[in-house]
């Protein structure tokens, strides 16, 4: 305690004690929104049933709706979009690039290749039948999961490779996988060119991203590997923040640049790479999340980072409420609802022009 | 303290920009790196502590032997003032507590805390100590920058051109907080600097570059017309008043 007075002053406490009750505050919106995504839906379960079903009192219904459908749900969201949050912080501070996310260095393009190559040459999608008439599915979710994982980390090994073979800056990096994801994308379409309607069809549904194919199984590989990516970002936030100051700067405070930046890059593609093979393409999460905290925590990866992943989470639980409720029962797809979310933040941005400092 | 001996160095498939540089200079004076644009003084600079990678020659500070280095070993010994910092949301506090960034390992200890404390109270920044750098003017940024190098505790302090864009006012104010830190301290600061006279009121050494050559090196007598002209290429008078040194272009 005597300890925890000296830091700092007074002033600096009362400061730091603002941005953890904020983070608290999102702690407590995160929870709330997961709460929310639970219990509202085509057939709403009212929240106190909601809280005593996961404690294991609700009846047989409310069970298979709260536990079976909606809870792997929410909690895809909770991971992927803290995961995603904190990707695009870091990608953000070590490319020095207000713009850059898992979308922007051609991850998220990567994926979709990836998945394009599984389900139109593979042939892992078709159409079929459903209770609400034909229905589009990804008939091998493994081998699509696989090859978007595979084609979001071709993304990353050609930038870690490119950086091996020349010194890359964080310029030329995202510049690099700006043009990576044009390529990409450029070999999707083509694919969806020379395939027939409905495996294009499969491969458009599988871009739209979703929430709710995703099992136990698949969830706790997430987990793991947000977790691990969480653990590491942690460890890294003083050389976060050292290289904010620029890059000479950074190596005059002892921090390796090229290694954190290298690293930095490969662990939160992998992440992303995880995170957008199993639930497809989810548009600017990574992005938004940082931008709308930064104002209440300021630059310090300390509470930014934490900050950007329970906003990425909550963002997403709510995005994934409004797809589900909208135009209930049709489940509208969760890509389209935070690219909404996101284009005005993206005018936001450059009108303000803060970022050009 | 600071042995920097043959330094050569060369931007990839350029022609060398340092060509066989040396320094050796004790605790506690203020070295001034004098020369035109081009010349080699920032390269020079960032050589000394590794920001850029020499192809040749040795350094060592206070007995550690640079190039042999990790990152943080070098911080511990050597401190950089850039010549222009990004800005950043972070407050002058948490600036300041970075500079100890050599010396934790995943978070800043009390002993940390205590420093930081220290350097703002010494640049006499705490009644801004919450404010965001990014709202600070342009003296304000360079005091925290200072007390940030304050804090990483090194023997050696690198400045490159640290009153750049700096009005009268704070470039005095700036130039006599390295000198006195150099003396109070027994820290040795090597500061790049294009004006002379600055660099003749608050420098006690000089080394004179011209196309990555030393020209001339030692007292503030190897700054006189002659060195001027074939450094700088303009003809200028060298004046006493007051026992100091005044260059005067002609």
């Amino acid at each position: 305690m005597k300890e925890q007075l000296q830091r700092g002053g007074q002033g600096y406490r009362s400061f730091i004690a603002g941005k953890r009750l904020f983070l608290v505050f999102l702690l407590a919106l995160t929870a709330l929104a997961f709460l929310l995504a639970i219990a509202l839906g085509s057939s709403s379960v009212p929240i106190n049933r909601v809280v005593s079903t996961l404690f294991g009192f609700g009846d047989a219904k409310e069970k298979v709706i709260v536990l079976n459908l909606r809870l792997p749900r929410a909690v895809t969201a909770i991971i992927a979009g803290f995961g995603l949050g904190i990707v695009g912080c870091v990608m953000q501070g070590i490319l020095r690039n207000p713009l850059a996310s898992a979308s922007t260095i051609g991850v998220s393009q990567g994926a979709a290749f990836g998945a394009a190559f599984a389900i139109i040459a593979l042939g892992g999608g078709l159409m079929s039948a459903g209770s609400s008439g034909m229905q589009l599915s990804v008939t091998s979710p493994a081998l699509t999961t696989l090859c978007a994982f595979a084609g979001s980390m071709l993304s990353t090994l050609f930038i870690v490779a490119l950086s091996r073979i020349r010194r890359v800056t964080a310029g030329t990096m995202i510049l690099a996988g700006v043009a990576l994801g044009s390529l990409f994308s450029a070999g999707t379409t083509l694919m969806e060119y020379f395939a027939d309607d409905v495996r294009v069809a499969a491969v458009v549904y599988w871009t739209f991203g979703d929430l709710g194919s995703t099992f136990w199984k698949d969830i706790s590989v997430m987990g793991a590997v947000v977790l691990a990516a969480s653990v590491y970002f942690a460890c890294n936030c003083w050389n976060y923040n050292a290289m904010q100051g620029g890059e000479d700067g950074a190596k005059g405070l002892g921090v390796n640049t090229r290694r954190v930046l290298i690293l930095g890059m490969v662990v939160g593609s992998l992440a992303a790479s995880v995170i957008v093979s199993y639930i497809g393409i989810i548009n600017f999460v990574g992005l938004i999340a940082p931008h709308l905290v930064r104002k209440f925590v300021g630059t310090d990866y300390r509470y930014l980072l934490p900050a950007s992943g329970l906003a990425g989470a909550m963002l997403l639980l709510f995005s994934d409420t409004a797809a589900r409720m909208i135009a209930a029962p049709i489940v509208l797809p969760i890509g389209a609802i935070t690219s909404v979310l996101g284009a005005p933040l993206f005018l936001w941005i450059i009108f303000k022009g803060r970022w050009k400092q | 303290m600071i042995q920097a001996e043959h330094i050569q160095f060369a931007y990839r498939g350029m022609e060398k920009v340092l060509k066989n540089l040396c320094l050796n200079e004790e605790a506690g004076h203020c070295i001034a790196f004098l020369g035109n644009n081009g010349a080699g003084k920032s390269t020079f600079l960032k050589c000394l502590n590794r920001i850029l990678e020499p192809q040749g020659g040795f350094i060592a500070v206070d007995g550690l032997e640079i190039k042999s280095s990790s990152r943080a070993q070098i911080a511990r010994k050597l401190a950089y003032v850039e010549q222009r910092t990004e800005m950043s949301r972070l407050t002058v506090y948490d600036t300041v507590l970075l500079g100890r960034k050599p010396h934790m390992r995943f978070a800043p200890a009390q002993r940390d805390y205590d420093i930081t404390d220290e350097a703002i109270a010494r640049m006499q920044l705490g009644a801004l100590k919450l404010r965001y750098i990014d709202e600070l003017s342009g003296g304000e940024l360079q005091k925290v920058i200072l007390a940030r190098a304050l804090a990483q505790q090194p023997k050696v302090l690198l400045l490159d051109e640290p009153t750049a864009s700096l009005d009268l006012r704070n470039q005095h104010e700036v130039m006599r907080t390295v000198a006195n830190i150099a003396k109070e301290d027994g820290i040795t600061a090597v500061i790049v600097i294009h004006d002379l006279n600055l660099a003749l009121k608050y420098c006690d050494r000089f080394l004179m570059l011209r196309e990555g050559e030393a020209f001339c090196y030692g007292d503030s007598g190897v700054v006189n017309p002659e060195s001027i002209r074939a450094v700088y290429g303009v003809d200028a008078a060298v004046t006493e008043l007051n026992g100091e040194r005044f260059v005067m272009v002609l």
